[in-house]
C-alpha cells in the first residue's frame, strides 16, 4: 500500500465511524428531529463513497461488495412495501400503520411505521447511491492527481 | 429598535446576502467552460441554498439538500466528469435576439405575478392554510410524532414516498443497466475504447 494522501487517509480513518452513527441517528431520530431515510441513507452512503475517493474502489468492493449492494436495493424497497402489505394483512389499508398496534391508544402502530418504512428507505438510498457511484467511479481506474 | 425587530432586520439581511451570493455563483457557472469548477460551483450552490432553508426554517429540506446536492451529487458529477473532457467546448455566441427577448418576456412575467403573492410568512398564505394547517391540528392527535414533516412523509403520504423510493431504485437499475452492463451478472466492468478528446 502506499502512503500517498496520508493525512486524507488518516482523516476518513477517523471520521468513518463518526459519520456511520450520525447517519444511524438521523435515521432513528426522523420522528423527532429533523432527518430521515432518505438524508440517512445518503449519509450512509457518504461514509463509503469517502472510504473509495481515498483508499481506492476496489479496497471499498471488498468491504462492500456489488453483489451485496444489488441485494440491498431490493430489500430495501420491499422493506418499504412489504410494511405496507403487513398492514394490509393485518385488516388495515396499505400503509395504514395504526393497524401493527390497534390497541394502542397513543399511535404506537404509527411509531412502529414510521421506523420501518424509513429503515426500508434509508436502506434503498443508501445503497442504491453507492451503486451508482461504484458504477461511475468503476470506469476509470482511480482520479489522478492532475485531473483535480 | 428592540429586539424583535433587530431580528428581523437581520435575517432579512441573511436572506438578502444568501440569494446574492446564489445569483453570483449562478452566473459564474453561467461563464465558466471548466468542468471541474462548474461542478464545484454546483456544490457551494447547493450548500448556499441549503443555509437558505436554513434561515427559511425548512430544517428538513435543508438537511436533504446539504447532504444529497451538497454531498453526494457533487461526487457523482465528479465521478461523471472523469468520464469525459475536462472542459466544455466554446461555443460560437448566436447572433439571434430571440433568445434575449423570450428570456426578457417571461422573466418579466414571472416578476410581474410575484406582486400578487400573499407576503412572505402571511398566515392567510395557500401554503400556511388550508392543508398545511390540518397536518398541524391533526398530526399530534392522529400520529403523536412530534416532527411533522415526518408525520406527512412516512404516514399521511406514505404512498407518495414508497413511489419516490421506486423512482429512486429504478434510478439505480437504469445506472446499473447503462454503465455496469457484464458485470452485473460477475464479469468484469466494461472500459470503453479511449476515444476522449
Amino acid at each position: 500500500m502506499s502512503i500517498e494522501h496520508l493525512i486524507l487517509r488518516v482523516v476518513i480513518k477517523i471520521m468513518f465511524a463518526p459519520i456511520l452513527l450520525f447517519a444511524l441517528y438521523v435515521q432513528f431520530h426522523g420522528d423527532y428531529g429533523p432527518g430521515g431515510g432518505f438524508q440517512a441513507g445518503v449519509i450512509f452512503a457518504v461514509a463509503f463513497i469517502l472510504h473509495a475517493l481515498i483508499m481506492g474502489l476496489d479496497e471499498t468492493k471488498r468491504v462492500l461488495p456489488v453483489g451485496a449492494l444489488k441485494i440491498l436495493m431490493v430489500v430495501g424497497f420491499l422493506f418499504y412495501a412489504g410494511t405496507g402489505a403487513a398492514t394490509m394483512l393485518l385488516g388495515g389499508n396499505l400503509l395504514g400503520y395504526d393497524a401493527l398496534d390497534p390497541a394502542s391508544t397513543h399511535h404506537a402502530g404509527q411509531h412502529y411505521g414510521i421506523l420501518l418504512v424509513e429503515f426500508g428507505v434509508g436502506m434503498a438510498v443508501s445503497s442504491t447511491m453507492l451503486m451508482i457511484f461504484y458504477q461511475f467511479a468503476g470506469r476509470e481506474p482511480e482520479i489522478r492527481d492532475e485531473d483535480w | 429598535m428592540d429586539g424583535a425587530e433587530m431580528a428581523i432586520a437581520s435575517n432579512r439581511l441573511l436572506d438578502l446576502s444568501l440569494l446574492t451570493m446564489l445569483v453570483l455563483v449562478a452566473f459564474v457557472m453561467l461563464r465558466s467552460r471548466h468542468l471541474f469548477a462548474i461542478v464545484m460551483l454546483s456544490g457551494i450552490y447547493s450548500l448556499l441554498s441549503a443555509a437558505f432553508f436554513v434561515s427559511l426554517d425548512a430544517v428538513d429540506v435543508a438537511f436533504t439538500e446539504a447532504a444529497v446536492g451538497a454531498g453526494v451529487s457533487t461526487v457523482l458529477m465528479l465521478g461523471a466528469m472523469l468520464l469525459t473532457v475536462r472542459r466544455e467546448k466554446s461555443i460560437r455566441s448566436s447572433r439571434s435576439r430571440i433568445g434575449i427577448i423570450v428570456v426578457a418576456l417571461v422573466g418579466s412575467a414571472l416578476i410581474y405575478a410575484t406582486i400578487d403573492m400573499p407576503p412572505f410568512g402571511s398566515a392567510d398564505a395557500p401554503a400556511n392554510a388550508y392543508i398545511g394547517e390540518v397536518y398541524v391540528d391533526r398530526t399530534a392527535k392522529e400520529i403523536a410524532v412530534p416532527n411533522i414533516v415526518t408525520a406527512v412523509l412516512a404516514s399521511y403520504r406514505g404512498f407518495d414516498t414508497l413511489g419516490e423510493t421506486m423512482v429512486i431504485f429504478t434510478a439505480g437499475l437504469g445506472v446499473m443497466l447503462l454503465l455496469g452492463a457484464g458485470s452485473a451478472r460477475g464479469g468484469k466492468a466494461v472500459k470503453d475504447k479511449d476515444d476522449r478528446a
